[in-house]
């Protein structure tokens, strides 16, 4: 527990700190990037951009050794696997324009092809005399063990200009997700746009290549866009909100990982990501399960509740056992199921409405108020006072119960 | 061609065309109802699969492995089903979210459990494994019929074979159903075919071939195997049977010359080591499906003119 807090105050270390931090930034810039991917509903699009660095890696890492360099300098397999996930974007652009193939043959194809690509170019580093041990299968899945300041710094200043980029394009970018032809009628170039979207989703997993791997890059771009859906319907709170979650998830998932041992730091960084969103399907307010389930039992007690009082009114006896317990719970009616003075009185209450509503409709035409009746509305709601009076003026006094 | 391609590269091929065989039947199926990334997730899940049935029975065996790895898949269709409808998400996104948890789940138990002395890494997962899997006791192709010769032959080779017969038997049996059922979900239930049904098995049809292929050749191969050979036989022709010829065309064609590429490729350009098998087995598949996708004679899409196309 101690190592866990120490984590979380940054006072575990200099490097522990330092990944703590890149994770944080690189969480938010994930998250709010994604939700653009995630709105324009392409989001399995960043799995074949992240399959698609591995061949840029293992390339730029024989061009660097082949100019005589080190190879393993982070910048340029960076550089590498952003060419050709840009390349894998184009492909996947092209297919899906030019042929009837569809776009998710198209992602597939490329996530395919050029993983195995990568994989040869990574069996041919392994051959490599002049490579030495070139760790490149780090890339894989993340590493941060032996991290460098320098990497600290690639991820902290790309996390940040991400975040800085999104912010600046956040309006063509929600447009062209929202209503693409809408967008084009506007005179934005829509294509261009898309590609944007996709250059900061490259941006992002070129970023977190080193700390969550190209495979698991995908859960940052995908889940927190998911989860922050389901606490808004506004689409720049879900682009905050998504970052937020991404970045708490990087932040917690590097301190998780950091106090203690065999805890990989880019699986601990989707996990809890999975977690808050499990958390998030289950118990957000409006959207998630519960409050379904919760909407759901309200609206069948208020059906209930005014079929037994409709019964009542009409004198036959509720033969429902959840409607009587219902009624008897407000004590409108005994255990029985005999009606109380109160039960009567709403009976008659909810019968005379009902006649209200009736007259409602012969005296107006006007669909947009009478429309609303669905025998749960109060009466009340949809017209004023006077034109009840009216209503009632002409069904005459109110009777009682067994008068109807 | 004698002795040593038997030893060394018969086996493999055999191996590598019979699971390319298995995953792009499905395929076809799965490209055409726009669930070609079910492969891909598949394939993902497969992992935590089989590192389950590892803690649970405590060896490295196939079967276990197998069972652990198809019962990962139909809980991922499963979880990704109730994901889209509880949250009311996209497809593509709930199948994200699911695939990538439960892989981070099983790299995290991996590194959790002590699995160092026993052959079990997340590389090796993905990558396969093609060219060790090669048949020690051959000695010439008198040895296809010498039975102490054929005992030898890797586990991994009648594994596959057998589930890539079990694959063509399932297709040719169900074939009207599928195709129906692809092409018109109402009017397969109008003629009572149990069109949800005929979804799933194509489901856990793919799960299935999928793992087997895994066991054998990695999960590289697999994704590229569902979607590259039956999306480039899609530009080819307009009838399905046609289509199915052709992927089978293009996924045997992509295996044995993934092979020998790989194998003997680099000796032609004076480098030392082979490169990897599966990787260039899946390189191959998309450097058909380019081609497909540049002079495929179905390329474009029906309706759309040349102008409107290019």
């Amino acid at each position: 527990m101690q190592t866990f807090l120490d984590a979380l105050f940054l006072q575990a270390g200099y490097n522990a700190a330092l990944v703590s931090i890149g994770a944080a930034l690189l969480g938010f810039a994930a998250g709010s990037a994604g939700t653009f991917l995630f709105l324009r509903k392409r989001a399995l699009v960043s799995d074949a951009v992240a399959h698609a660095t591995l061949p840029g890696v293992g390339i730029a890492f024989i061009v660097m050794v082949w100019l005589g360099g080190d190879g393993r300098s982070l910048l340029g397999l960076l550089a590498g696997s952003a060419l050709t996930a840009w390349i894998g974007l184009l492909l996947i652009e092209w297919i899906t324009r030019r042929t009837r193939l569809a776009e998710d043959a198209a992602i597939g194809a490329v996530l395919g092809v050029f993983f195995g690509l990568g994989v040869v170019l990574l069996t041919v580093v392994q051959s490599m005399s002049a490579g030495r041990q070139a760790g490149l299968e780090t890339f894989l899945l993340g590493s941060t063990a032996g991290m460098l300041f320098e990497d600290a710094v690639v991820i902290a200043v790309g996390g940040s200009l991400t975040v800085l980029a999104t912010w600046l394009l956040r309006r063509p970018m929600t447009l062209v997700a929202f209503d693409s032809e809408y967008a084009a009628a506007m005179g934005y170039d829509v294509r261009r746009i898309d590609l944007l979207m996709m250059g900061l989703v490259m941006a992002v997993t070129v970023i977190g290549l080193k700390l969550v791997g190209l495979i698991l890059i995908v859960a940052m771009l995908i889940i927190p866009a998911v989860t922050a859906r389901f606490w808004t319907d506004r689409s720049h709170r879900v682009i905050w909100i998504a970052g937020a979650a991404g970045g708490a998830s990087g932040y917690l998932g590097a301190v998780i990982s950091a106090s203690a041992p065999s805890m990989p730091t880019g699986p601990i960084i989707v996990l809890v990501a999975a977690a808050i969103f499990v958390v998030s399907l289950f118990f957000a307010p409006g959207r998630g399960v519960l409050a379904a389930v919760m909407r759901h039992r309200r609206f069948q007690a208020r059906v209930h509740r005014r079929q037994g009082l409709l019964a009542l009114a009409a004198q036959h006896p509720i033969r429902e056992a959840y409607t009587v317990r219902l009624l008897a719970r407000e004590g409108l009616v005994r255990p029985d199921g005999v009606p109380t003075d109160a039960g009567r009185a709403q009976a008659a209450k909810v019968a005379r409405d009902e006649r209200r509503w009736d007259v409602a409709r012969e005296v107006h035409q006007d669909a947009g108020l009478t429309g609303r009746y669905d025998g749960l509305t109060p009466i009340e709601e949809v017209f004023t006072r006077d034109e009840i009076d009216e209503f009632d003026r002409r069904l005459g006094p109110p009777m009682g119960l067994g008068d109807v | 061609m004698g002795a040593e391609f038997v030893q060394f590269s018969l086996t493999p091929i055999l191996i590598g065309i019979f699971a390319a065989i298995a995953c792009a039947l499905p395929g076809n199926f799965l490209i055409l109802r726009r669930q070609a990334l079910i492969g891909d997730a598949i394939s993902h899940v497969v992992l935590p699969g089989i590192v389950v049935a590892f803690l649970l029975t405590g060896m490295v065996a196939a079967i276990p492995m197998m069972i652990g790895a198809a019962g990962a898949a139909i809980l991922a269709v499963i979880l990704i089903e109730a994901v889209k409808r509880l949250g009311q998400i996209e497809p593509g996104a709930a199948m994200g979210v699911v695939f990538t948890t439960m892989f981070a789940a099983g790299v995290l138990i991996l590194e959790q459990t002590d699995t160092s002395q026993v052959h079990l890494d997340v590389e090796h997962a993905l990558m396969g494994n093609l060219e060790s899997l090669i048949w020690f006791r051959a000695d010439g192709w008198g040895s296809l019929l010498d039975p102490a010769a054929l005992a030898s032959l890797p586990d991994e080779l009648p594994r596959i074979a057998l589930v890539c017969a079990l694959v063509v038997v399932l297709t040719l049996v169900f074939w009207r159903w599928l195709k129906i059922a692809t092409f018109d979900e109402g009017f397969a239930q109008a003629l009572g075919i149990p069109a949800a049904a005929v979804g799933f098995g194509l489901m856990v049809t793919a799960a299935v071939a999928a793992v087997a292929a895994f066991d054998a050749v990695g999960s590289i191969i697999v994704i590229a195997m569902f979607i590259c050979p039956p999306a480039a036989a899609r530009l080819m022709t307009n009838r399905l049977a046609h289509q199915v010829w052709w992927s089978v065309a293009f996924a045997t064609l992509s295996a044995i010359l993934g092979y020998v590429f790989a194998g003997y490729g680099p000796l032609w350009f004076g480098a030392q080591n082979a490169v990897s098998a599966a990787g260039m087995i899946a390189t191959v598949s998309g450097v058909i499906l380019g081609l497909a996708c540049l002079f495929g004679p179905h390329r474009s899409r029906v309706g759309a003119g040349r102008d409107e196309a290019a």
